[in-house]
């Protein structure tokens, strides 16, 4: 036997090179905004071959976007409209999220929020000629409570019996459609149609156009103050998760529940508080709908915000102030899709982004290296 | 020279990770028909050679002869096409699908048409050659754990292994399963296939194995020795190693008052069968107590039952006379329990969290860490700072993800947690398993200054040596009861009453 240890010749035939992909420890500040935009950028070079191949001009079609949601003041009020409720779930699914409790229930508690809001005004609990001062804030607390309501009893059903959040979320989602569509038919009906009475004055959340006696330039925008309330919003959630004990918390429990446990937090009592915060901001959403937008209780109040900001979460990574701009790239690219045809195209891209930014992620985790056989073989 | 009858030769295997050296220059040798043991502590270096040989691993250096040629392997599956399988503790299997499915999964025959009865047939006669007794239609989830390791060898024999290695097999096994799983060993030896056992049990290792390799510290302390001509005495020495490494100046003091002290505690373990039968101790303060216990003896449970991680059944747990039985965790805490755990990753820590979110994680509700609802950032940092400095934590900065540091310096941010809120109670579980040399003196002289400030500490260790070297008095726990409790340093004795055969009777002295 010889007592030498020789080292195998690597006899496998293969490329002059591996490339390997390996975890990557330490991720420099710039990479995320980096890979993002670049995932944007690679997004709108896949639209446009795709749209190449079916015979456009993708420069046109992405000009006429643009100019359809950002062209000029009228059409970026409009997006900024569409982009006030979306704002508001995405802070709602990004809280939950940072906890990891999948709250897929935002469009459910969008709808609950909108019928509590609505029963100030059609009950009504704030008589006709309240001002505007007390039907707001009402019609805003108990959208919120409502909203809240309906995080609460997935909320429980998880932390007490370890119920799936997803599951009840989901199918509450239908619950609460259903419920509203039995106010609008049954009760609250106008004349047989399926829409409520136009709200009075008093509990309209003010626009920009409410302002253009004095500055001429507001005349016809429908900006309303749902998209301060939704700013005030991201800056109060950016808060708690950032600078509060109570976000420290939530925190900590979405990285390693069993570590929480360990230090003591109370893990039950979190689960349900997330919940019904989420669901708060989700009926807030709801609230600034019908009391800045719609101006009356209706079916089919939301074409799937609530599903929507679960995507505006992620692509925020969950961080509530970057929620603010994705908001509006998406109401942006919602109101496209109403202005130009075919509609399809925005959604389209607004799909191939989506994908991509996705994707991309897997750059910030991973580092592609290029190994020539020199190096191949050695692991550390 | 190499025989004919060598299935196995590796030399000089040498396997690094970040921080620890796992193999360091092993030799191993394996014969066609024989029942290889290798033995060793947890962290020794026995699951990693073994890997190496399965192809799951590549070493740094070494070289791997099977039947006399050398090989290199990429891929376990290359490993399998030499012959040579490995099962690990954690079983491989998809539970939805029967015995037969989970064994053809991944081969090339069948290729299109699945005749399942047909290889159900196959597999019942494989199944009784080596007495394997196990349905071919069952579905793995009605399986029992023993029956799911039947089905993990069947797996491998279909795949015509000649060399199979089990990573501690017996650790899920009722006693009547190991004696079945030996016959099954027996019956596969004798075919002329090798099998190689990995285990830190002695009595099972001189029950079943022909021969056995000793690893310590990622080195072969014995290679190739014949259980015949050896002793577990003799094992157990080259397992543990007699000679105290470190030189720890303990310097002698005196006890205070009782700190803790439990009164028959029971309780369950994670799966709903007893942990604990009836555990009564007590740890008064300066003193340094040491659970002498191998893995899934009670000791985790104790732990986790004293923190209030864990419901008691029965008993009294009392933290300075004071009864904290199956309060909270929180109440733990603030009673001045601190608790180094067993698992750093999954429980100590928040991996993606920073460092400074990691240390402050019991404290952050008090001020000055607290102002009011917020959260006082820069009381935080600053105490973050301080900790790293003072307890050598090496990390670019206090904002690095905890994740990212070595196994050494992840423990040492959790001492700095633990033992910067001056506990009275001190729980260490495991506190240098894995660590490299450094580390563990540094940790090890860490424990010793919370003791001489007056702390009472619980420690478990798997390394007798660590217990020699820092408790005053040694508890031996077997199956979820106290079984001695020595003050002496008798590696004998511990190690026959840790493996259950032999027991104090209570209340004589050791």
């Amino acid at each position: 036997m010889t007592t030498t240890t020789p080292t195998l010749p690597n006899r496998r035939f293969s490329l002059p090179f591996v490339i390997k992909v390996e975890p990557r420890l330490d991720a420099p500040a710039w990479l995320g905004p980096v890979v993002s935009l670049g995932a944007i950028a690679v997004a709108l070079l896949l639209g446009a071959v795709v749209l190449k191949l079916v015979g456009g001009n993708p420069w046109a079609a992405y000009a006429h976007i643009a100019k359809a949601a950002f062209g000029d003041i009228g059409v970026f009020s409009d997006t900024l409209v569409k982009a006030t409720p979306l704002m508001m779930v995405g802070l709602a699914c990004s809280i939950a999220f940072r906890m990891k409790l999948w709250n897929i229930g935002a469009e459910g508690q969008f709808y609950m929020g909108a019928l509590g809001a609505s029963m100030v005004v059609l009950i009504p609990i704030a008589p006709e000629t309240a001002p505007g001062w007390i039907t707001l804030p009402l019609m805003l607390i108990a959208g919120m409570a409502f909203g809240a309501g309906w995080g609460f009893i997935p909320g429980w059903l998880k932390a007490k019996l370890k119920v799936n959040e997803i599951i009840t979320t989901l199918m509450m989602n239908y619950i609460a459609v259903a419920f509203v569509n039995f106010f609008v038919f049954a009760v609250w009906s106008e004349g047989g149609f399926q829409m409520s009475k136009t709200f009075q004055r008093a509990a309209w959340l003010p626009r920009l156009a409410d302002f253009a006696t004095e500055i001429k330039l507001f005349r016809g925008l429908t900006t309303h103050a749902g998209l301060l309330i939704g700013i005030a919003a991201a800056a109060v959630i950016w808060y708690i998760l950032y600078r509060s004990l109570w976000g420290y918390e939530i925190r900590l429990i979405g990285d390693n529940p069993r570590a929480a446990q360990y230090a003591g937090l109370n893990i039950t009592r979190n689960t349900v508080l997330v919940m019904m915060t989420s669901g708060a901001l989700a009926g807030l959403a709801g609230m600034s709908e019908i009391a800045g937008a719609v101006h009356r209780l209706q079916t089919s109040i939301s074409p799937g915000y609530g599903f929507t900001g679960i995507i505006i979460a992620w692509l925020a990574k969950l961080n509530p102030l970057v929620v603010i701009p994705v908001s509006i790239l998406f109401g942006g690219l919602i109101l496209a899709g109403r202005e130009i045809q075919p509609s399809g195209v925005p959604r389209l891209i607004q799909g191939i982004i989506l994908f991509m930014l996705i994707a991309s992620d897997v750059l910030m985790r991973y580092r592609v290296r290029i190994a020539w056989n020199a190096d191949a073989g050695a692991d550390v | 020279m190499a025989t004919s009858r060598t299935a196995v030769e590796m030399r000089g295997i040498v396997k690094r990770f970040p921080g620890v050296l796992a193999n360091d220059h092993v030799d191993f040798d394996l014969r066609a028909g024989e029942i290889h043991a290798l033995l060793g502590e947890n962290g020794a270096g026995k699951s990693t050679l073994m890997s190496v040989l399965a192809g799951l691993y590549k070493p740094e250096a070494g070289i791997t002869l099977v039947r006399g040629e050398p090989v290199s392997f990429n891929s376990p599956r290359d490993a399998i096409a030499r012959g040579l399988g490995m099962i690990h503790q954690h079983f491989t299997l998809v539970p939805s699908q029967t015995v037969t499915e989970n064994i053809l999964l991944g081969l090339d025959e069948p290729r299109f048409l699945m005749r399942l009865s047909a290889y159900d047939r196959r597999m019942a006669e494989l199944g009784e050659r080596f007495g394997l007794k196990v349905s071919p239609q069952a579905k793995i989830w009605q399986l029992s754990v023993g029956e799911q390791q039947r089905v993990e060898v069947l797996k491998m024999l279909y795949r015509g292994v000649q060399v199979l290695i089990m990573d501690e097999p017996t650790a899920v096994l009722a006693p009547q399963e190991i004696e079945e799983l030996f016959k099954t060993l027996r019956a596969m030896a004798s075919e002329g296939k090798s099998i190689v056992f990995i285990s830190h049990k002695l009595q099972e290792v001189t029950a079943i194995a022909d021969r056995v390799t000793v690893l310590r510290r990622g080195k072969a302390t014995a290679a190739g020795l014949k259980t015949s001509e050896t002793s577990r005495a003799e094992l157990a020495k080259l397992m543990v190693g007699r000679e105290v490494l470190f030189h720890l100046d303990k310097k002698p003091h005196a006890f205070g008052e009782v700190v803790l002290k439990l009164e028959d505690v029971r309780a369950q373990n994670d799966k709903g069968l007893p942990a604990l039968r009836g555990v009564s101790l007590t740890v008064r303060s300066g003193e340094v107590v040491g659970i002498a216990a191998i893995a899934g003896n009670g000791q985790s449970e104790l732990a986790e039952v004293i923190t209030g991680l864990r419901r008691a059944t029965a008993g009294r747990v009392l933290v300075s006379g004071e009864d904290v039985t199956n309060h909270s965790a929180a109440l733990a805490i603030q009673k001045g329990v601190a608790h180094v755990p067993e698992d750093r990753t999954h429980v100590g820590s928040a991996p993606n969290l920073s460092i400074t979110d990691n240390v402050i994680m019991k404290s952050y509700r008090h001020a000055p860490l607290a102002r009011g609802w917020s959260l006082n950032r820069l009381a935080a940092r600053q105490k973050a700072e301080e900790l790293k400095e003072e307890y050598s934590i090496l990390a670019p900065s206090v904002d690095t993800s905890v994740r990212l540091l070595s196994g050494g310096n992840l423990q040492r941010v959790i001492l700095a947690r633990e033992l910067s809120a001056k506990p009275k109670l001190l729980i260490a579980m495991q506190p240098t398993r894995g660590l490299d040399v450094g580390a563990i003196e540094g940790v090890q002289r860490l424990l010793l200054t919370q003791c001489e400030a007056g702390a009472a500490v619980l420690l478990s260790s798997e390394e007798l040596e660590e217990i020699f070297a820092l408790s005053d008095r040694i508890i031996v726990m077997y199956e979820g009861e106290v079984v001695g409790e020595l003050t002496e340093h008798d590696a004998e004795t511990i190690g026959l009453m840790m493996t259950g055969a032999k027991r104090q009777t209570p209340g004589s002295p050791a």
